[in-house]
């Protein structure tokens, strides 16, 4: 199987999906690039021919950040949310909402950051108000593509699986 | 699709999945693995099979389970599709996280 990157996708109980992934870089700089709209703008788009002309972040505890992608064929898509946590590099707590709510509820998005040896190792978990949600949401992207790369919904199942379709077993 | 993915959220059955891509198994061979008491990993079977991600068959006494690769392979396609779109988000974030490296090292140099 082909895989790209080390990004890993799994999902925790009934409400959760967590996305795990390295960069080599300080986490001060990753926490710069998920947190400054310049910054935003030029990584959070998508498949090609999106870009991310509205990109508003007000990066406080009840501050609300809000973000909006155009299509070259004119499409827009926008969501946005509140922050409920901040602890600089290292936690961004915050509600996700998209404006066409195609799921019931927003989402709760926690992103952490952990450095070690100049790499930073981010995951983000993703919890749904229930289950339902999450299974709609999944099902959703599966047949809608493009939304579902924009609310980090994206995915399931334990890495573990899918590693282990690739290799054979797994010990553990 | 749902079915799929319901069925391996639970951490006992996805472990049943990982043991049969060795191949086909008995269910004793489940139970010793597992751990688990043979009514608890009955009842998991019984959930993958309603899934249809394994089939069974009875060989002199024995039931065997064995995995049927379709579901597996359509979650698979699936997840790397989504794992492709993150990933595309993911690798533009290195490149911008390199040059930020890079001014940074340069700002550094030039105490500007």
């Amino acid at each position: 199987m082909k895989s790209t990157g080390n990004l890993q996708l799994t999902t925790r109980g009934d409400r959760e999906i967590v996305m795990t992934r390295i960069f080599d870089a300080p986490r001060r700089l990753v926490f710069d690039a998920m947190t400054k709209p310049e910054l935003v703008k030029r990584w959070l788009l998508g498949p090609a021919g999106w870009t991310m002309p509205v990109c508003e972040i007000d990066l406080r505890v009840g501050g609300a950040y809000r973000y909006v992608w155009r299509h070259t064929n004119g499409k827009e898509m926008g969501m946005g949310g509140i922050y409920r946590e901040i602890v600089r590099q290292e936690r961004l707590v915050c509600t996700e909402l998209f404006d066409a709510a195609w799921y019931p509820g927003e989402s709760l998005v926690t992103a952490t950051l952990a450095e070690q040896g100049g790499r930073t190792t981010l995951t983000s978990t993703i919890l749904y108000v229930s289950q339902e949600t999450r299974d709609t949401v999944l099902k959703s992207g599966m047949e809608r593509g493009v939304a579902a790369s924009y609310d980090r919904l994206a995915e399931v199942l334990t890495s573990q699986a899918a590693r282990g379709m690739e290799k054979g077993a797994r010990s553990s | 699709m749902m079915a799929t993915l319901r069925a391996l959220a639970e951490p006992n059955r996805l472990h049943i999945v990982e043991l049969l891509r060795n191949g086909p198994r008995p269910v004793g061979h489940l139970v010793r693995r597992l751990r688990l008491r043979q009514p608890q990993v009955s009842k998991h079977l019984r959930v993958l099979s309603e899934a249809g991600l394994v089939d069974v068959r009875v060989d002199a006494q024995r039931r065997i389970y064995a995995l049927r690769p379709a579901p597996l392979q359509e979650l698979e396609a699936w997840l790397e599709r989504y794992r492709r779109l993150w990933e595309a988000n993911y690798q533009r974030l290195d490149a911008l996280l390199e040059k930020m490296k890079t001014k940074e090292k340069n700002r550094g140099r030039t105490k500007r």
